[in-house]
């Protein structure tokens, strides 16, 4: 994972609570083997009409918003199923953070593990830069280092666990930060009782 | 210090714990299927990783499976692509497959329990959010993203925060049709759909340790739907007489050493939750979903609400959106929605017990002539059990498709979809938009409330219905 330390650039508002994953990428979409590619598929029953032509109406269709990298949204975002698809099908659009009152619990680690940064503000907060994002200019940055998000002339700080923003300001891989651990693993297998259920 | 299960089970699965980082919990079991892990495997052969324990790992193809025709194969080139991916990933990395030929191939969360893999004071870890299914035999069951699956695959690890403890508990007698959907729709309507967002959900009481090991299953499942982690459910004599002598459970000494452990998994007296709620059973009457989230939920003797009937303008807001998308009108009663089809099966729903409770309404009846009706056993040995019963009899007789196992229309990854505008009485877990086909319309229910249903072609009073 690539480092995570500053986000700059403009917001988009999609201001609706419990958006759930099967929305932010529907369950036809989640046949492919890679990672990448599921950026066109956003929202998809949002975007699209039922003739597959995109809705011009749909906030992230429209044109001054394309480049948006900082999604404003309701309570609850991500709720519903565990897919990372989620996560990959924002960043592969190019969004980068995602502000919310609340957040469901296993988007927002799916986020976290793949540099994409789940916000979460105080309500009035999120109202406010949800109607800065009404000018699709307004700009914003996002600092981790600080825990901090400025736009419209103020500053805000959100709060992030110490162990992810040291992942996200390295961008460390996980997985190898474990088999630091090997030696810890391997004892703890050694002391597993017999009885517990095996394939072998 | 007085515990609770969920801290028991998690002090005995941590590998490490440092201030200011979050605990290395060892897994005991992970759980695989076709679309949370290609991507995994595919980070596994990009590092050189391998697979840490393949005999902690188990195996299935469900979410995108047909459940009809399969001797033609899988005729969809991407879900067979996906299929065929995780059959070269199993044999690659030494993992035990249930196959689409094999007898035990089913949804993922039905076949643990049914292989005896599922146990007490376990870990359980899948790519799937309702893999806090699992909890109702008091094992600490989650579901995790696919990095969070390659994590596991290579280290047999996951590092976790721990979440809060809370407690819901239900007490006395549930009214005469009522079943465990009836109460999972009623706690989450009380908590709402976040309510349980950074939590573990205890269920406790004596209405929960009267249910079966399916009602559990089906109140640990849609735990999920309330926001939290998991949920759990404390190991009885239930839970270890449904246990005992299944394949996987533990034989001779080594079963009398388990239940000596099982047996101290349950909360302490003075163990303190988090957060409490409390429910009566008795006042706990069949539930309809009416809206686009589980807790958008009320009783079959009600009515749809208006979103003026809320305090809250984020609700309000919410309410009038989901009423738009469900086509529904303000304050009409539930029992004047008609229904197109019913769907019957799930990890919520898929059980043996639930196929049973379903064909004692339908028997000798017919489904309404304007209802499509299918059941998908959740597993190809609920299906045969089934069988040997004549269960497929009644449902046949009474209009029913009688399809293969497979996540199915529970979330319309394979062929089997509503169109859109089409409303559909589901057993399943989740009424999200589009979730079971665009533009389709997902009421859910239990299993009787969907076969009364289907030969009413619209919601009915079960209670009044089978007077």
């Amino acid at each position: 994972m690539d480092p995570v330390r500053r986000i700059e650039g403009t917001m988009v508002p999609l201001m609706r609570s419990h958006v759930d994953t099967d929305q932010i990428i529907p369950k036809q979409f989640l046949k492919r083997v890679e990672r990448s590619g599921f950026g066109p598929f956003l929202f998809y029953d949002w975007a699209f009409d039922s003739e597959g032509e995109r809705r011009p109406e749909f906030v992230l269709n429209r044109p001054e918003y394309r480049s948006a990298q900082v999604l404003v949204t309701g309570p609850n975002f991500g709720s519903g199923s565990s897919r990372e698809h989620a996560p990959w099908a924002l960043l592969d659009w190019g969004i980068r953070a995602v502000i919310a009152p609340s957040f469901a619990d296993i988007f927002r680690n799916n986020s976290f593990k793949n540099g994409l940064l789940p916000i979460i503000l105080a309500d009035e907060e999120v109202a406010r830069l949800a109607e800065l994002a009404a000018d699709p200019a307004s700009h914003v940055v996002i600092d981790v280092e600080a825990e901090t998000v400025t736009a419209g002339g103020e500053t805000v700080t959100f709060a992030l666990d110490p162990f992810v923003k040291h992942c996200l300001l390295n961008g460390l891989d996980d997985i190898a930060v474990t088999l630091e651990s090997e030696p810890d693993i391997s004892s703890f297998e050694l002391a597993r009782p017999g009885f517990k259920p095996s394939l072998a | 210090m007085a515990r609770t299960l969920f801290e028991k089970i998690w002090a005995d699965h941590v590998v490490r714990s440092s201030p200011g980082e979050p605990d290395l919990l060892y897994i005991d079991l992970h759980l695989v299927h076709e679309v949370t892990s290609p991507q995994a495997f595919e980070g596994l052969r990009a590092t050189g990783r391998r697979v840490r324990r393949p005999e902690l790992t188990l195996a299935t193809i469900d979410h995108g499976v047909p459940t009809i025709g399969r001797e033609h194969g899988i005729t969809d080139p991407l879900s067979r692509q996906q299929i065929e991916t995780l059959v070269a990933n199993c044999r690659e990395h030494g993992i035990t497959l249930f196959g689409l030929e094999d007898p035990r191939q089913g949804i993922v969360h039905i076949i643990g329990p049914e292989q005896g893999i599922t146990q007490p004071g376990m870990t359980i870890v899948c790519g799937d959010s309702h893999t806090s299914t699992h909890g109702a035999f008091g094992a600490l069951a989650f579901g995790i993203g696919t990095s969070e699956v390659e994590h596991v695959l290579a280290t047999q690890t996951l590092p976790q925060s721990r979440p809060k403890a809370m407690a819901v508990n239900v007490a006395g007698q549930l009214p005469p049709w009522s079943t465990a959907k009836d109460i999972i729709l009623a706690i989450i309507s009380h908590i709402g759909v976040s309510g349980g967002t950074g939590h573990v959900i205890e269920y406790r009481g004596d209405t929960i340790a009267d249910l079966s090991m399916e009602g559990r299953m089906t109140i640990c499942n849609m735990s999920i739907e309330g926001g939290a982690r998991a949920g759990l459910i404390a190991p009885d004599d239930t839970t270890f007489s449904y246990l005992k002598g299944r394949p996987h459970a533990p034989g001779g000494d080594a079963w009398d050493a388990a239940l000596e452990y099982w047996r101290t998994l349950p909360t302490d007296p003075q163990a303190v939750f988090d957060w409490e709620v409390s429910l009566a059973a008795g006042e706990i009457p069949p539930y309809v979903s009416w809206g686009t989230n589980p807790a958008q939920s009320a009783p079959v003797d009600g009515a749809v609400p208006a979103p003026g009937d809320f305090s809250d303008p984020s609700e309000q807001e919410h309410t009038a959106h989901a009423l738009r998308y469900m086509q529904l009108e303000p304050h009409i009663p539930i029992t004047d929605i008609t229904i197109d089809r019913v769907f019957l099966g799930s990890c919520t729903n898929g059980r043996i017990e639930d196929l049973r409770a379903a064909a004692a309404i339908l028997a000798g009846k017919k489904i309404h002539p304007d209802v499509h009706a299918m059941v998908v056993p959740g597993s190809g040995l609920v299906k045969l059990q089934a069988e040997s019963e004549g269960l497929d009899e009644v449902f046949v007789q009474a209009g029913f498709e009688w399809r293969d196992a497979g996540c199915s229309m529970c979330l319309g990854m394979n062929p089997d979809i509503l169109q859109p505008g089409e409303r559909c009485a589901s057993t399943s877990n989740r009424n999200f938009e589009g979730r079971q086909g665009r533009g389709g319309l997902t009421h859910l229910v239990s299993p009787a409330m969907a076969a009364a249903a289907a030969v009413a072609g619209r919601f009915v009073d079960v209670r009044e219905w089978t007077d």
